[in-house]
């Protein structure tokens, strides 16, 4: 079993911080709106709003690591140029997409919107845990203001899920590989 | 028991709602301001080519990180204007869910293609 170092590094974006941001995305909803809809007088103990702050810390993380890795790691190779007469253009996810009238709108449509609406992402999970942090169970006090961060981490979600559509869609149409290959585990004799 | 102490009301905020709508605000207006920069840059050359900070990453580059400058220095701006006030924010929110959901539409290529 072995992998490419590019496919590794697309997995670690996808798989690894997109997925899982979407998931504690998920789980920080629910959170949310649990605060949003309680009394202030049964709002979470110190203790839960310190696993809540932690939570949202990495869920920050997670959502900056996936677009710096995104734009920065894997887009280079996504769209690198080929070499003029190169007739293979597996290497070229871009290119690739845009040689077939049927896959081209995975980039025109597909890529063009995940590039831009992924970075919507970590800009309001910050805001988002900027305000759980800043205010803590004061939050409590402040029913608009948890509205909104309500509605912006609902939002985050969205644009994620849009982010992550997309880019699950695009590599299975033009998947970036290539680089050293890593081997994995060795086959079995059959 | 008092009147008053019965019905008192729950305890007053400690904090004003100023830092959190100057987050809010901000974060809105950054989500704009990089919607509108992608199609600055696709439509003039000469602003697509300023925007390329980092050549393998093309545009895109430039237009996430001067995005993200502008986020970032306008919710300074506000957050020391804010900070101890009390906002409006029902309105605020309304203009900052706006400019959000603008922010998604002029990212959506069928719609940026209008301009």
């Amino acid at each position: 079993m072995e992998i490419t170092f590019r496919s590794l590094w697309t997995m670690i974006h996808g798989m690894g911080f997109g997925a899982l941001y979407l998931l504690a995305c998920s789980g920080a909803l629910v959170e949310l709106y649990r605060l949003t809809t309680a009394s202030p007088s049964s709002l979470s103990t110190p203790a839960q709003q310190r696993f809540v702050k932690i939570y949202l810390i990495a869920m920050v993380l997670l959502a900056w690591a996936a677009v710096l890795t995104g734009a920065y790691v894997i887009y280079p190779w996504y769209r690198a140029a080929p070499p003029p007469g190169t007739v293979n253009l597996s290497l070229f996810p871009q290119r690739l997409l845009i040689s077939n009238p049927t896959t081209i709108g995975w980039h025109s449509l597909g890529m063009e919107w995940k590039e831009h609406v992924a970075w919507f992402v970590p800009i309001s999970i910050t805001m988002v845990a900027f305000v759980f942090i800043r205010y803590g169970r004061d939050l409590g006090n402040h029913r608009q203001l948890r509205a909104a961060v309500l509605g912006f981490a609902a939002a985050s979600f969205i644009a994620a899920g849009i982010a992550g559509f997309f880019g699950a869609m695009i590599d299975k149409y033009a998947p970036v590989q290539g680089g050293p290959t890593i081997q994995i585990t060795r086959g079995g004799e059959q | 028991m008092s009147t008053s102490a019965r019905f008192s009301p729950p305890n007053p905020p400690a904090l004003t709602n100023g830092s959190g709508a100057a987050a809010i605000l901000a974060a809105a207006i950054g989500s704009f301001a990089l919607a509108v920069l992608a199609i600055a840059a696709d439509k003039s050359p000469a602003i697509k080519a300023a925007l390329v900070f980092y050549k393998p990453t093309g545009v895109l580059s430039g237009v996430t990180t001067a995005a993200i400058f502008i986020w970032l220095v306008i919710w300074l701006a506000l957050d020391l204007r804010w900070r101890k006030k009390t906002i409006a924010l029902g309105l605020l929110s309304s203009i900052a869910f706006t400019l959000f959901i603008l922010s998604f539409l002029l990212t959506f290529p069928p719609i940026a293609d209008l301009f």
